[in-house]
């Protein structure tokens, strides 16, 4: 008997009624070429031989479960943190680059494009393209340059080119649209590696894929800690939402696993000055993908707001989509300053700093109402040296 | 009848469509150029809704799209401006504009109000045939409007024909694969490849096309050309004023 699915996978590319291609005709043979090829090709024994090797010897995987001992007597609750800061580069983005660049390989494309916010995504790009010696653009919106300037640093050293996004709010939004406009004007030799779990199908789906193996970990690493593969909930930050797909992965049709989805409020999500996308957007077509997304009565896309350039994102993944209306997953918005506080508690009870977007996920602890026998995992996503400044600087913070 | 039907009707060759975003430079722009584009004999004006991310299109549209937002620019102002030129003016108007709009509006009421203000045809470039097919043909098929899709040198024969059959104003014939305004050498090869596929729709060749130059070439594969970005830049330096002077040049 087929096993009943109701949230893994896409079907026609849509996750219920969010996903989809709503992409220019000049986009299509791109597209169409990957939405062909995707899944046969991650099938293909030498290509998961390449990125499983990749993932172990390049990358530094299995990555940690490490159960928190402070944090969890702080909080009076079990708390596991799931150690994608520990991943070669300083986050889970290189799961899915090193995924996208053997794919690219196997499209025979010479040129690879990539959009950044926080830099991270940006950084693991640059890095694969060294690692396999190919040419390296990426789009960054000009504010996230200025406050992400460490990232900006390693790009370039790893031999990429960045070109400032300058178009609308200067940040993720925009370096996205100027990444698809650069995949419009070169469609034959190049490939665009989307950051998150956004974009046209097959883009949600294929970067959920290479970044399921954080969940698919997590499965074991809990069965030989616990005797269980199930914990209590799993904690995600949530901006496109690729480290939470990942972390929900294996979970999805596991409805007796809580699933914790962390937007960022910015200065609080009516303020005005927010990236809460599921709580104040509405449906709609964002970088071609029907989801939720911030926007005016009139359909004009929102500048979003939030402290972490990585969460600055006024749209959320299709799946997020899906899983948030059918109440899989339960949102939970953290402000800014929360977020911060957030980041020294684990600074100073664990000695991990975290990353600004991960400090969205761990302010939600404050936010949850645990259980002395909860098992919570944390999916810690990122590591925090790119925003030491932000960290230091923050007001009340010296 | 449908405006954009009866050109075609009557006219062939030499096709001259001016696309001009809506409230560019000032909001009420809009309809005063409108007015002297048909005074000059331009055959269809294509109105560009402006959006705050158009995926499709170069800098040029980008920009002049931010400042009719900024000017305050909305779907209802545009309606009411359509109307105002229809007072006067008989040109065929398609509304170009990205599917977020129609769906925020309501596809019904967006295509109810387009047919009662006198707009003829529309160009949505992010809504593919095969969604548009699966998900919304059904909408449009109880508006008269008439629709264009794109097809760019890259678009197979066989996907071009179900293009054919699903367009009903013209198609669009994307010169290069490129955002709108990228000047770049053109292959007169595809130009060919496609007039000898004996479509049943006439054949509008936009994107980069900025002078006669251009718009005699396009004629010579095609009924027609679209020139957008060159006479936004024209207006953008010269002034609202001055639309004459760039139809005079083109022919």
């Amino acid at each position: 008997m087929e096993e009943r699915v109701k949230f893994t996978y896409p079907e026609n590319g849509f996750y219920g009624e969010f996903g989809g291609a709503f992409i220019p005709e000049l986009l299509q043979p791109c597209v169409e070429e990957l939405q062909h090829n995707y899944l046969k090709i991650m099938s293909e024994p030498s290509f998961l031989y390449a990125f499983e090797g990749l993932l172990k010897d390049y990358v530094g995987r299995p990555t940690p479960l490490y159960y928190a001992q402070r944090m969890s007597d702080y909080y009076k609750s079990h708390i596991y943190l799931k150690r994608e800061d520990l991943c070669h580069t300083g986050a889970h983005k290189v799961n899915n680059t090193i995924g996208q660049i053997l794919m690219a390989q196997r499209l025979n494309k010479k040129r690879i494009i990539a959009e950044t916010g926080a830099g991270q995504h940006g950084v693991a790009t640059a890095t694969v393209c060294a690692l396999v010696g190919l040419e390296c653009i990426v789009y960054m919106g000009e504010k996230d340059i200025a406050r992400q300037a460490p990232n900006v640093k390693r790009m370039k050293m790893l031999g990429a080119e960045v070109r400032p996004a300058r178009s609308g709010s200067k940040t993720l939004k925009d370096a996205t649209n100027e990444a698809i406009r650069d995949w419009i004007n070169n469609p034959e030799d190049t490939h665009y590696i989307i950051g998150s779990v956004v974009g046209p199908h097959p883009y949600p789906d294929m970067v959920t894929r290479f970044q399921s193996v954080i969940s698919q970990e997590m499965k074991r690493q809990l069965m030989e800690k616990l005797g269980n593969e199930n914990p209590t909930r799993i904690i995600a930050c949530v901006g496109g939402g690729s480290n939470a797909a990942g972390a929900y992965f294996h979970y999805l049709e596991r409805e007796e696993v809580e699933l914790v989805s962390v937007e960022a409020a910015g200065l609080g999500v009516h303020s005005g000055k927010t990236a809460a996308t599921s709580q104040i957007g509405t449906k709609g077509v964002i970088h071609g993908s029907m989801t939720l997304l911030m926007q005016t009565e009139d359909g004009q896309i929102v500048e979003p707001h939030s402290i972490s350039a990585g969460l600055d994102y006024p749209g959320i993944g299709p799946l997020h989509a899906h899983l948030i209306s059918a109440n899989r997953a339960k949102v939970v918005a953290i402000e800014d300053d929360h977020a911060v506080k957030a980041a020294y508690l684990l600074a100073q009870k664990e000695g991990i700093i975290p990353a600004l977007e991960t400090s969205h996920a761990l302010a939600a602890l404050d936010k949850i109402e645990l259980k002395p026998d909860d098992i919570n995992v944390i999916n810690l996503s990122g590591r925090g040296d790119k925003d030491l400044e932000t960290f230091i600087n923050f007001e009340g913070h010296e | 009848m449908n405006r954009l039907q009866k050109l075609f009707q009557s006219k062939s060759k030499d096709i001259l469509n001016i696309y001009i975003t809506a409230g560019f430079p000032a909001l009420h722009d809009t309809v005063s150029i409108v007015k002297k584009l048909d005074k000059a004999g331009v055959d269809i004006v294509e109105i560009g809704m402006p959006y705050s991310d158009p995926l499709a299109d170069g800098e040029t549209i980008q920009k002049s799209s931010m400042r009719a937002l900024e000017n305050g620019m909305n779907l209802s102002v545009l309606f009411e401006q359509v109307k105002e030129i229809r007072k006067e003016a008989e040109v065929p108007i398609v509304l170009m504009g990205y599917f977020n709009q129609l769906l925020q509006y309501g596809i019904e009421r967006f295509l109810m109000q387009c047919e009662s203000v006198g707009v003829d045809g529309l160009i949505i470039p992010d809504l593919p045939i095969d969604i548009y097919e699966m998900k919304y043909k059904a909408l449009f098929d109880k508006s008269k409007l008439r629709l264009s899709f794109l097809i760019t040198p890259q678009t197979p024969a066989d996907r071009i024909k179900k293009i054919d059959l699903l367009s009903d104003g013209f198609i669009y014939m994307v010169s290069v694969n490129a955002t709108t305004g990228t000047e770049r050498n053109i292959d007169e090869q595809y130009f060919e490849r496609i007039h000898n596929m004996d479509l049943n729709n006439p054949r509008l060749i936009g994107f980069g096309i900025k002078d006669r130059a251009g718009y005699e070439q396009a004629n010579r594969f095609a009924n027609g050309a679209i020139i957008g970005s060159a006479f936004i830049r024209h207006v953008d330096t010269f002034g609202a004023e001055e639309v004459a002077t760039f139809i005079n040049s083109i022919r």
